[in-house]
Order: structure tokens, then C-alpha cells, then sequence
């Protein structure tokens, strides 16, 4: 065995055992502890948890794209609430009012396309100002919150259309459509990721954008598809979600990206870019909606969902260094 | 010539860029509308901004010295929460005190792990942000914090009080302000912090302790979290306890905007305060010519990508960057 094989295998499966754990603990903790009588382990309960973990996991998808591309974004929350009100303000719009039921792909691809512009826009910025992404989402994440609150103030826009209503809560094979969305997502993120150019130039700028310069690989499109691509996510998610609830607040989305990120991060990528995968985001999503969800059914409140979150993160950032510190020579401070 | 010129002019706007455009913006509003100028209209807006203003003081020493802080907005929600509920139970004498001693603790927690542990900055504060939040949701049961007796207390001063013709917040800011760039500016500590966060590497080879020097940047930061949150507590003697969420953003937004570079090793006391009242004179003369409020966000949005983009194009001497 080559040194290091121990930690990169409990590394890369760390998230599943930890996905274990929860499950062993909340359904031991909820024999004694739960407010309901259904089981924690039960299967309806499961499928609930995937759709529920949908909008999050879906935008997850884009931001491991992203962060693998050593770059980060901070406006999907916005993004995520302008392709909200973009789809259900646009199903009322009189140009449309001929089109019946056929106003909802319409409405779809109007909310995405806004979604994909939104998302290009900071990389294009990105590209060809040199500011720092954080900088640049930063920003972007007031401006994009300013346009949220354009369209109708600080009062909710709503519109219910019972066909797409009907749709959302639809099941095929038994899964929801949200889950549906979620595992499409996460399957076609992993084809480019692992199995196109884009996908490992990506890795290779995120890991060394100077040498990913010499090797002749153009960084500037790539990060501004990869944007894009996010923009895109955070569009589908939208038009996932507001598909069933027909009704947007202007501040919805705001914490998403922290969600987010720390399902990203639980999933092993490293954030200054260059590893990690899909695969371990899905991971990281399943883990935060499983600690969400079993630590209401133990009857703690969302307080401690915050709490307990905020410290699963800070605990794998130390393990993540303790198994990542056997030989390097550190500089001793 | 002509091209020394060009780079000298691009070198004093990418300087001296953000006082300009500030000056534009106060004579631009001036015009737009008489009042924005008036001593009590700048002193509202000053007013308004010591709280996110406190905050930004902390936050220069942490992006100084090469670290992010997300976490003084639940910080700050927490200072405030923590001081409301005690100021009954102990009176305020004990606890502001207390208030403070309690935050500081949190500070020294991200300190060490940041400092010691060198754990990523914007992993752990971010981790910090929910947790933080989570711990003030515990404390208070998720239920607002009131001071019983409003009127009777001495401790509305510092949010509500005046003081040599002046409000006690913009007293406590400017306060807070000179003694931290004094700090900053004329001690081996401000100078270090300056070291750690231009090269790191470089610091430790001269002996310059840089676990030490990010550790008490995270508690000045908290310190400056708890003085926020002890203005916020004591101009509203109650409060709901997501009162700073969010700011963390806004501040960081102010840091950037005075210049200092998220790379650490640049960036000073003065600057962050023109980034708050930017911000705070953008927000105010804006509303002052009739646009809704969300028009400062498309403003501020704008503003933060200039200024930086600036920033660098003067540094590199080309505007556009040279990502292939």
C-alpha cells in the first residue's frame, strides 16, 4: 500500500459512513425520542428526503463545477429567486395569453434562460475584468437581489397553474419529479466533469491556472461556461421548486449559497479548486437533509440544525487536515 | 511620454479612485437634491452606519492579515441577544461585561482554529456564521429579547444618547476608529499583521508569530462584533435574533470598497471608513431623490465590482485582464 491510500480512501468514502452514522443514530435516538410513531428508516420517508433535498442539490451540482474551477459563487441564491418570479410572472403576461397550457415550456425556458444569462454575466465579468469571483458574486448577490425586489416590491408574486401544479406532483416509478430533476442533474454534471474536454480542463485550471495557461488551455471561456452552467442549475431548481408552490417572497433563496457551499465542502472538494466530485456533492446534500430532517424527528428545533451544521463543518476542515498533514513538511509557526 | 503619463494617471485614479468618485457622488446628490449635504442629514447617515461601520473596523484586520470573517453578523445577533437577556437578569453594569467576555470567547475559538490550526478562513467562519446562529436561537428559545423597563434605564446611552452635541453611536465609531489605526498604523502589531498577510511564508522565516498576530485579529474583530451589537441592543432595548444576518456581507462589501485586497497585505483604517459612508451616503442620497430602496443594491453592485476592477487594472496598467 502507498502511504496515503488510508486517508484517500476514508476521505472519498467519509461522507457515506458519515450518511451511516446519521441513520444508525436517528433511528436508535427516535425509538426513544421521536414525536411520531412512523420509523425514521421508513421508505416513504427516504423518498421525501430526496425531493426535499432537490432545489439545494440541484444548484450543489453547479457550484462543484464551479468550486473545482477554483472559483466560487455567492448569487445563486438570487439567481434562484429571479427564475422564480420570472417563470411565475411571465405565465400572466397578455403576449401569452393565447397559449393556454402551452404557456408553461414557455415560461420554463423563459425562467432557465434567465438563470443561464444571469450566471454567463458573472463570468463574463470574471473573465474579462480579472476581479475575484468572490468579489464579483459578491456583488452580484446584492444586484441580483436588487432586480428580485424590481419586479413587485416587497410584496410576494404568485401565480398557481394547476397543470404544472399536477406536473411537479407527479410520481414516475415512484420517485417525485424533483428528484427526478435532481438525478439528472447530478448525472449529467458528472458526464462533464469526468468525461469531456471541459470537464478536465476545468480540474486542470482549478488545480494550476498557470500551468493550465501553458498547456495552452483558453481559462476565460471555460470558467464563463462553467458560470453559466451554475446559472443554469440555480434557473432549474426555480422552476423545480416553484412549480409545486406557486408563490415567491423576494427574499427567497437568501442563505442558499451558504447551504450550498457546505454541502459542497462536506462532499470533500477543495475550495481552493483542483478535486472533487459530483458524486461526493450528492453525498454532502443526502448528509445535510438527512441531519435536518432526523434532528426534527428527534424533536430538536432548527436551532440546532444551525448549530450542529456549523460545527460538522469546522470538525472536517480538522480531520481533513489532520489526514492530509502526514508527509508534508509543515513549517513549524 | 504620453504612455508614462497614461500609466501615472492610471496608477493616481487606481490610488486615489474611490476618494474621487466619492467626492462625485456627495456633489452629484447635492445637486439632485439641496438637503443631502445638510450637517443633520450627514449626521443621520453617520449615525446610521456606526453599527455595520464598527464591524467593518474588526473585519480590515482580519482581510489585512490574509482571512475572511463571516461570522460578526451572528456575532453581532448574538452580542445583542446575550446583552438584552442579561441586562435584566444581572443589570447593565455586569452585563456588558459579560456580553463582551462571551464573544470574545467565540472570537478565540475561529482565532485558534484559523491562527493555530490554519484551517481555510472562509470554510470556517462560514461554518461559524450557522453556528453562532444556532447558539443565540438556543439561548434565547427563538423568541425576540425585550428589556422590561424601557424608560428607566441608563442603558439607552449608548445608542440613544448625545454627547458633546454629537450621538453617542458616531462617538463610539470615530472612537473605535482612531484607537485601531493608531493600532494599525504606528505599532510592531499593526505592522506585523501587515507582514502575515503579504506573505506568510516570509513572516515566519523573520520571526514574526503568525498564529499569534491572526489569532488577536479575530478577537479585535469580535470585540468589534460585540461594541455593534451593544449600540444595536441599546438604540432598539429589544430584538429579534436575526438582526445581523446578512451584515456580514454588507461589511465585507464596505472593507472591499476602501481598497483593502482580499489577498491580504493591504488595505488601512481610513479607507475601510470612506467604504462605510460610501455605502452609507449611496444609501441616503439615493433614497433622498425618490428611488426605491433596492436601487442601492444595483448601485452598491455596480460600485464594488468598479472599485476593484480599478483597483487591479491600475496595478496590472491594462484595463482589461489578460485571462486568455
Amino acid at each position: 500500500m502507498k502511504p496515503g491510500t488510508v486517508s484517500t480512501a476514508l476521505k472519498s468514502g467519509a461522507i457515506w459512513g458519515f450518511i451511516i452514522l446519521e441513520l444508525i443514530f436517528f433511528s436508535v435516538m427516535g425509538e426513544f425520542m421521536a414525536i411520531s410513531d412512523s420509523g425514521f428508516l421508513d421508505w416513504d420517508n427516504m423518498l421525501l428526503l430526496l425531493k426535499q433535498s432537490a432545489p439545494i442539490g440541484i444548484i450543489a451540482m453547479g457550484m462543484t463545477l464551479v468550486m473545482v474551477n477554483g472559483n466560487i459563487d455567492l448569487s445563486v441564491g438570487a439567481t434562484f429567486a429571479i427564475a422564480a418570479i420570472v417563470l411565475l410572472d411571465s405565465m400572466t403576461w397578455p403576449i401569452f395569453a393565447g397559449l393556454g397550457d402551452w404557456v408553461i415550456p414557455v415560461a420554463w425556458v423563459l425562467a432557465l434562460s434567465v438563470g443561464t444569462l444571469l450566471g454567463a454575466l458573472n463570468g463574463l465579468i470574471v473573465w474579462k475584468t480579472g476581479v475575484d469571483a468572490f468579489i464579483v458574486t459578491l456583488g452580484a448577490m446584492l444586484g441580483y437581489r436588487g432586480i428580485v425586489f424590481m419586479f413587485n416590491g416587497e410584496q410576494p408574486t404568485s401565480h398557481l397553474n394547476w397543470t404544472l401544479v399536477d406536473f411537479a406532483e407527479a410520481e414516475v416509478l415512484g420517485l417525485a419529479t424533483a428528484t427526478w430533476f435532481l438525478l439528472a442533474a447530478t448525472g449529467v454534471i458528472w458526464f462533464i466533469m469526468t468525461k469531456t474536454v471541459h470537464g478536465r480542463n476545468a480540474y486542470a485550471i482549478g488545480d494550476n491556472r498557470a500551468a493550465a495557461v501553458n498547456a495552452g488551455i483558453r481559462v476565460g471561456p471555460h470558467m464563463m461556461i462553467n458560470f453559466a452552467i451554475i446559472g443554469f442549475l440555480a434557473g432549474l431548481s426555480a422552476v423545480v421548486f416553484y412549480s409545486e408552490s406557486g408563490s415567491v417572497n423576494p427574499n427567497d433563496g437568501q442563505l442558499y449559497e451558504l447551504w450550498v457551499i457546505t454541502a459542497v465542502v462536506l462532499g470533500g472538494t477543495k475550495i481552493t479548486g483542483g478535486a472533487g466530485s459530483v458524486i461526493g456533492t450528492f453525498g454532502g446534500v443526502i448528509a445535510i437533509q438527512l441531519l435536518r430532517k432526523g434532528l426534527g424527528h428527534i424533536g430538536a428545533d432548527t436551532s440546532t440544525v444551525n448549530l450542529v451544521i456549523g460545527l460538522i463543518l469546522v470538525v472536517v476542515l480538522i480531520l481533513d487536515r489532520q489526514l492530509n498533514m502526514k508527509g508534508k513538511e509543515e513549517l513549524k509557526v | 511620454m504620453a504612455d508614462i503619463t497614461k500609466q501615472q494617471i492610471g496608477a493616481f485614479l487606481g490610488k486615489q479612485g474611490i476618494l474621487i468618485a466619492f467626492f462625485a457622488f456627495l456633489i452629484g446628490f447635492t445637486i439632485a437634491n439641496p438637503k443631502f449635504l445638510t450637517p443633520d442629514n450627514v449626521l443621520s447617515v453617520i449615525r446610521s452606519s456606526a453599527i455595520l461601520g464598527v464591524m467593518a473596523l474588526g473585519v480590515t484586520f482580519v482581510v489585512i492579515s490574509g482571512n475572511l470573517d463571516l461570522s460578526v453578523g451572528s456575532m453581532m445577533s448574538f452580542s445583542t441577544i446575550v446583552v438584552l437577556d442579561l441586562h435584566d437578569k444581572i443589570g447593565p453594569a455586569l452585563a456588558i461585561p459579560a456580553m463582551f467576555a462571551m464573544t470574545l470567547a467565540l472570537g478565540a475559538f475561529i482565532g485558534f482554529l484559523v491562527g493555530r490550526l490554519k484551517l481555510n478562513s472562509l470554510i470556517v467562519t462560514l461554518g461559524m456564521l450557522s453556528a453562532i446562529h444556532g447558539l443565540t436561537l438556543t439561548y434565547s428559545g427563538g423568541k425576540n429579547m425585550d428589556i422590561a423597563d424601557k424608560e428607566g434605564t441608563w442603558f439607552s446611552v449608548f445608542g440613544q444618547g448625545e454627547a458633546l452635541g454629537l450621538p453617542v453611536p458616531i462617538l463610539m465609531f470615530v472612537a473605535v476608529a482612531a484607537f485601531l489605526g493608531l493600532v494599525l498604523s504606528k505599532t510592531s502589531f499593526g505592522r506585523k499583521v501587515y507582514a502575515v498577510g503579504g506573505n506568510s511564508t516570509a513572516a515566519t522565516f523573520s520571526g514574526i508569530p503568525r498564529a499569534r498576530t491572526v489569532f488577536i485579529c479575530y478577537l479585535i474583530s469580535a470585540a468589534c462584533a460585540a461594541t455593534a451589537g451593544l449600540i444595536q441592543a441599546s438604540r432598539s432595548l429589544g430584538s429579534q435574533n436575526t438582526v445581523g444576518q446578512g451584515l456580514e456581507l454588507e461589511v465585507l462589501a464596505a472593507v472591499i470598497l476602501g481598497g483593502a485586497s482580499l489577498l491580504g497585505g493591504s488595505g488601512t483604517i481610513f479607507k475601510t471608513v470612506i467604504g462605510v459612508l460610501i455605502l452609507g451616503f449611496i444609501q441616503n442620497g439615493l433614497l433622498l431623490i425618490g428611488l426605491q430602496f433596492y436601487v442601492q443594491f444595483i448601485v452598491t453592485w455596480v460600485i464594488i465590482i468598479l472599485a476593484v476592477w480599478l483597483d487591479i487594472a491600475a496595478k496590472r496598467g491594462k484595463l482589461w485582464s489578460q485571462i486568455a
